[in-house]
């Protein structure tokens, strides 16, 4: 009995971790793709060294989100890592908080009036903590310099 | 307050030029969660998604670690701090460390 009531529960986790954790994800990438769409004008790039003309002032800028992944993808995962390969529920995972930081850290660049963000870097943390069972969550903080016309 | 300091993650500011280098100025803040945001972070950790209260505690984290960075800039006389980085460390169950640091210089027009 005790068992039953335990796979019920279960159940009833997984399948609102699929139902909600798609749905949240779907839309996610929605308002990336859209945002994104609006921010190519900005370009940020991995080079070191700014153009040389001089006529740039320099601002860093940051963007960070945690992102915590469904319990369905988690119960997914478990399985994966006992047979090994691919984890796509966790790539997806962390597609998503990169490109989430990466977009606000546009977003603080665009407030100041930038035309171009130099030097971009990631860093990335684990902030699961054992929480249910160490269920991903990540952060991911992206930076760089901005270059804001005039001086 | 330390408005004043420019803050870059290139090495080069074009139209200055670097007369002193002062040496590698740091800041770091270790937070640990609240409790009550946890236990709703807990229930959204079911159905995915961004944990706001997460995003928010680390934003603040940062911008301590970033705000003793430059009162230590002040401290030794820097107008600028350059090749800044970020380090992110989780350090213990509901903790994480935001460490940084970068180059302390006064820069001088050209």
């Amino acid at each position: 009995m005790e068992i039953l009531v335990q796979l019920a529960i279960l159940a009833f986790l997984l399948m609102v971790g699929y139902f909600a954790g798609s749905r949240r994800e779907r839309r996610h990438y929605q308002s990336i793709m859209a945002r994104e769409k609006h921010l190519n004008r900005l370009p940020a790039v991995a080079s070191r060294v700014p153009p040389a003309d001089g006529r740039y002032q320099q601002r860093l800028v940051v963007g960070n989100a945690v992102i915590a992944n469904d319990y369905f993808k988690f119960f997914l995962a478990g399985l994966r890592q006992f047979f090994g390969g691919r984890i796509h529920a966790y790539e997806t995972l962390m597609d998503r908080a990169r490109r989430e930081a990466v977009l606000r850290m546009k977003a603080e660049a665009q407030k100041c009036g930038a035309e171009l963000i130099f030097n971009v870097r990631y860093e990335t943390a684990n902030l699961s903590w054992g929480l249910n069972n160490g269920m991903g969550v990540i952060e991911v903080m992206a930076y760089g310099t901005a270059l804001i016309p005039g001086r | 307050m330390h408005n004043d300091i420019l803050v870059s993650n290139l090495e080069i500011v074009f139209g200055k030029r670097i007369q002193k280098h002062l040496g590698l100025v740091q800041g770091s803040s270790v937070r640990a969660k609240h409790a009550g945001k946890d236990l709703l972070a807990g229930f959204k950790n079911f159905v995915g998604g961004e944990l706001t209260a997460y995003t928010e505690l680390m934003q603040e984290s940062r911008a301590e670690a970033m705000e003793r960075m430059l009162a230590q800039a002040q401290a030794v006389g820097a107008n600028a701090v350059l090749n800044v980085r970020f380090s992110t460390a989780s350090i213990a169950v509901g903790a994480a460390e935001i460490y940084v640091y970068g180059t302390a210089v006064v820069l001088a027009e050209e």
